[in-house]
């Protein structure tokens, strides 16, 4: 009979850095380390030597000078006078806006489209495929620049508008759809509780978020009495009057109008202006990301399993609610991970604005301001920074998100 | 029971009654018609409203494209050909074919050249894409990229002969070492191949391009649908080594490499392609030597593979996860060290299955390679946009020129794609 006994103890030898399992990635660590040192010093160096020849040096000073360039689209206050600090805030605003509106229309679009593939239609099954299968095989840029096009090119100019006999006339009166963007009334108040704007809307939001808070509290409350009686009390109205109620009475007190766009000597004055290449690239990313979001959710849904859909059927729902109770809230699980990264998408497909002339972060930190300045490692290195952030924060929350919905094991 | 006795005959049947054919709503097209497209009040509208959609969408391009005008010098002239008919003015594409494929400054008795790289590049490509074929095919897929540079930028032959004299001493002192210790084969194939292409550089005569064999053309003069392609092409094949060395590090279990990779990928990763082009094109200068010359096609083919390698690295990453973990385990029980394990068990299946991961990726990219036209490079976009419709003869032919990098694009991504699906089933040979 054998015993273990220790293996000999030879002493360190430098071979064993190499061919010793324990001492081999102490080894491989350290030449890497010198390696990522030695590069970084020698780019550092190229760099530093570079920017002695051309004179430069590393400072954000240029950021409190004054911009000298207008920006169309803005959602706070800005001048040409205004800082060049001022004016990555309005695009980096713009950026955020479109890349909002784009993620809520793709999903719509997403989804429904997802949906009607599936469809028992033959037709209609056939048209979504060929949506999905167009949109995705087209590089955005190109749709980005089509969508632009069909803007400046078929909408009529604010001209077409006036005269006697006009070729174009105004929606209801307030909406105009012109080759310069679509303008439509804003919501103004006459006599608002507070000085500033931006508080009046915020009371309407928190009036908002107040009824949808006690709508909840309602189907909360219904809930529970379903489960203690077995009777569901009705909910549908007493949900309008917490929704409706508050609401209009707040815009009675405050006493709302509208501000609506009048045609001026060359275009229109007057309202909200939602910009050409604000609706081209937001309508863009819509249906381009709409087609990859509908393939997610035909994979999604498809992922669950028939028996699923029989069952429910076999227990007597209807087609509607089995989708809504049954399918898609198991079907959400498996959806969610790739929604996530298609709003990503979304995120760094805005900085295409460029490209039409938005004025997002893009255009006017990595393009005017560039451009104007000449600070391009400063200029890019913050719109790296930006977007890193944007990425990391989106994503995030959308984790949590995540998480909540998960199938929770125990 | 009366009957018969008041009828003595009985009725009987001599033969089978042949079966009646089923109603005619319940076969052929009726039927098909019935159940796919009218089965209930919600789907029959649903159709309806689709004719409705594909009558208004036809009815509008079919005129349109039919009547197009193919031969034309300019749009007043196509506007004249086709006088009060709607139609399209397809003559732009012909008369400005060259520049959409070529660019415009690409000389133009050189246009065989990029032409023949293309078909050379199909056969190169083709034992890659599909396995029946010979292997050794393989062996021209390896010199293909030292032809198809010789081709396109031309000059002296000599400068892509040291190329790959280096690459095959490399390869040759690789297989030498490599069998016993993959390290000593790792870093003795580097080593040999950066002494050859620097004493065979420095061999070179000066102004060997001067009267070369091809005229040399310089990288600012490529442009079209060839830049896409190079860009594509190029990139794509780069960054898949790239994203499988970057997987693993992600992998390894040494701190210092696993947080090198994990950083650079998300940060790649986290930032969109134009910012990684901007540092291309204004600030990647900056990290070079002083009195070295990158030209802006290096710089962008640098970028866009660190791009792509990051978004490749994590589809590899997933295809690394799904193995099991007892494949892993069986390789060490092997006594296989790591690179052979990873080169004989591991990689071999995980590549297999993130094969459509990698396909997706590279669709993405051949795409996204029209962003090169932001920063001034004219690509097919670029020329579109730029020196073509600024001319005062196309000024206002956007849809001919839109509609036809759409399809070009439609049909490069489509088949890929479509390959991919039938790799796919090509390789599922599991779970029959």
């Amino acid at each position: 009979m054998s015993t273990m006994t220790d293996p000999p103890k030879a002493d360190f030898r430098l071979s064993m850095l190499i061919n010793d399992t324990r001492y081999r990635s102490l080894t491989f660590q350290v030449i890497a380390a010198i390696v990522i040192a030695l590069s970084i010093w020698y780019l550092g160096n190229n760099l530093i030597q570079n920017l002695r020849a051309a004179g430069l040096n590393i400072s954000y000073a240029f950021l409190g000078d004054s911009a000298g360039y207008d920006i169309n689209q803005r959602l706070v206050e800005y001048d040409s006078q205004s800082s060049h600090a001022r004016a990555a805030l309005v695009g980096l605003l713009n950026t955020l806006l479109v890349a909002f509106l784009a993620c809520i229309t793709a999903t719509v679009f997403g989804v429904i489209a997802g949906v009607l593939r599936l469809s028992n239609n033959w037709l209609v099954s056939k048209l979504m495929a060929v949506y999905v299968e167009i949109f995705r095989n087209i590089p955005v840029l190109i749709w980005i620049i089509i969508i632009f096009t069909i803007m400046t090119a078929v909408l009529p100019a604010p001209s077409a508008f006036r005269g006697e006999n006009p070729t174009s006339s105004m929606l209801f009166g307030s909406f105009a759809f012109t080759n310069r963007g679509i303008y439509f009334p804003r919501p103004e108040f006459a006599n608002g509780l507070f000085a500033s704007t931006a508080l009046n809307w915020l009371l309407v939001i928190a009036v908002l978020i107040g009824s949808w808070f006690v709508s909840g509290e309602v189907e909360k409350r219904a809930t529970k009495k379903q489960e203690e009686t077995g009777e569901r009390p009705a909910t549908l109205l007493p949900k309008l009057a917490i929704w409706l109620v508050p609401f209009v009475l707040l815009m009675i007190i405050m006493g709302l109008t509208w501000d609506v766009p009048e045609l001026k000597r060359f275009n229109f004055s007057g309202g909200l202006n939602a910009g050409g290449p604000l609706i081209a690239l937001w309508f863009a990313l819509s249906i381009y990301t709409g087609a990859f979001i509908a393939e997610n959710v035909r994979a999604g849904i498809q992922a669950i399993s028939k028996g699923q859909t029989e069952a429910a059927a076999a227990l007597g729902l209807r087609q509607g609610r089995i989708m809504k109770l049954v399918i898609l809230p198991q079907a959400l699980r498996v959806i969610i991970p790739p929604l996530i990264s298609q709003y990503l998408n979304i995120t760094k497909n805005s900085s295409l604005a460029i490209a039409v002339g938005y004025a997002d972060i893009t255009a006017t930190l990595g393009g005017i301001t560039l451009n104007q300045t000449g600070r391009a490692i400063e200029c890019v290195l913050l719109l790296m920074l930006f977007y890193l952030t944007a990425s990391l924060l989106i994503s995030t929350g959308m984790n949590i998100y995540n998480a909540s919905v998960k199938l929770k094991e125990r | 029971m009366s009957d018969q006795a008041t009828n003595p005959i009985a009725f009987v049947a001599e033969g089978t009654i042949p079966p009646s054919p089923p109603p005619a709503n319940e076969t052929g097209v009726v039927k098909w018609l019935r159940e796919n497209l009218f089965s209930g009040v919600v789907n029959s509208i649903l159709t309806v409203l689709s004719l409705i959609l594909i009558y208004i969408l036809l009815k509008n391009t079919l005129p349109w494209i039919l009547n197009g005008v193919w031969n034309a010098n300019s749009l007043a002239e196509c506007r004249e050909i086709l006088g009060d008919k709607t139609g399209a003015c397809f003559a732009v594409l012909t008369e400005r074919w060259p520049q959409l494929i070529y660019g415009f400054k690409y000389p133009v008795d050189a246009y065989w050249r990029p032409n023949l790289a293309f078909v050379l590049m199909l056969v190169a490509i083709a034992p890659v894409l599909f396995f029946d074929l010979p292997r050794k095919m393989l062996l021209f897929t390896a010199v293909y990229p030292f032809l198809a540079f010789w081709l396109i930028w031309g000059g002296t032959i000599l400068v892509p002969l040291v190329a790959l004299v280096g690459c095959i001493a490399a390869g040759g002192v690789f297989q030498k070492l490599g069998n016993n210790n993959f390290a000593a084969g790792f870093f003795g194939a580097i080593v040999t191949a950066l002494v050859i292409w620097n004493v065979g550089g420095a061999l070179i005569p000066e102004g060997a391009s001067e009267n070369a064999w091809l005229t040399a053309v310089p990288s600012r003069d490529l442009g079209g649908f060839m830049l896409n392609m190079m860009l594509g092409v190029t990139c794509v094949s780069l960054s898949v080594p790239l994203g499988i060395a970057l997987a693993l590090g992600r992998q390894s279990n040494m701190p210092l490499i696993k947080w090198v990779c994990v950083i650079f990928i998300e940060f790649i990763r986290g930032v969109p392609l134009i910012t990684l082009l901007f540092v291309a094109s204004v600030m990647l200068a900056y990290f070079f030597p002083p009195d070295s010359t990158v030209d802006l096609f290096l710089r962008v083919v640098i970028m866009i593979t660190m791009f792509s390698s990051a978004y490749i690295a994590e589809v590899i990453r997933g295809g690394l996860a799904a193995l099991p973990r007892g494949q892993y385990e069986a390789a060490d029980s092997l006594g296989l060290d790591y690179p052979q394990a990873m080169r004989l068990i591991i990689l071999p299946q995980a590549l297999k299955i993130s094969i459509p991961g990698i396909v997706n990726v590279a669709v993405g990219l051949f795409k996204d390679t029209t962003l090169v036209s932001v920063i001034s490079m004219f690509d097919l976009v670029g020329m579109i946009r730029g020196p073509i419709l600024a001319s005062t003869e196309w000024n206002g032919v956007y849809w001919e020129l839109l509609g036809f990098a759409a399809l070009l694009f439609f049909v490069v991504c489509y088949g890929i794609s479509q390959y991919s699906q039938w790799l796919e089933r090509r390789l599922a040979t599991d779970h029959r």
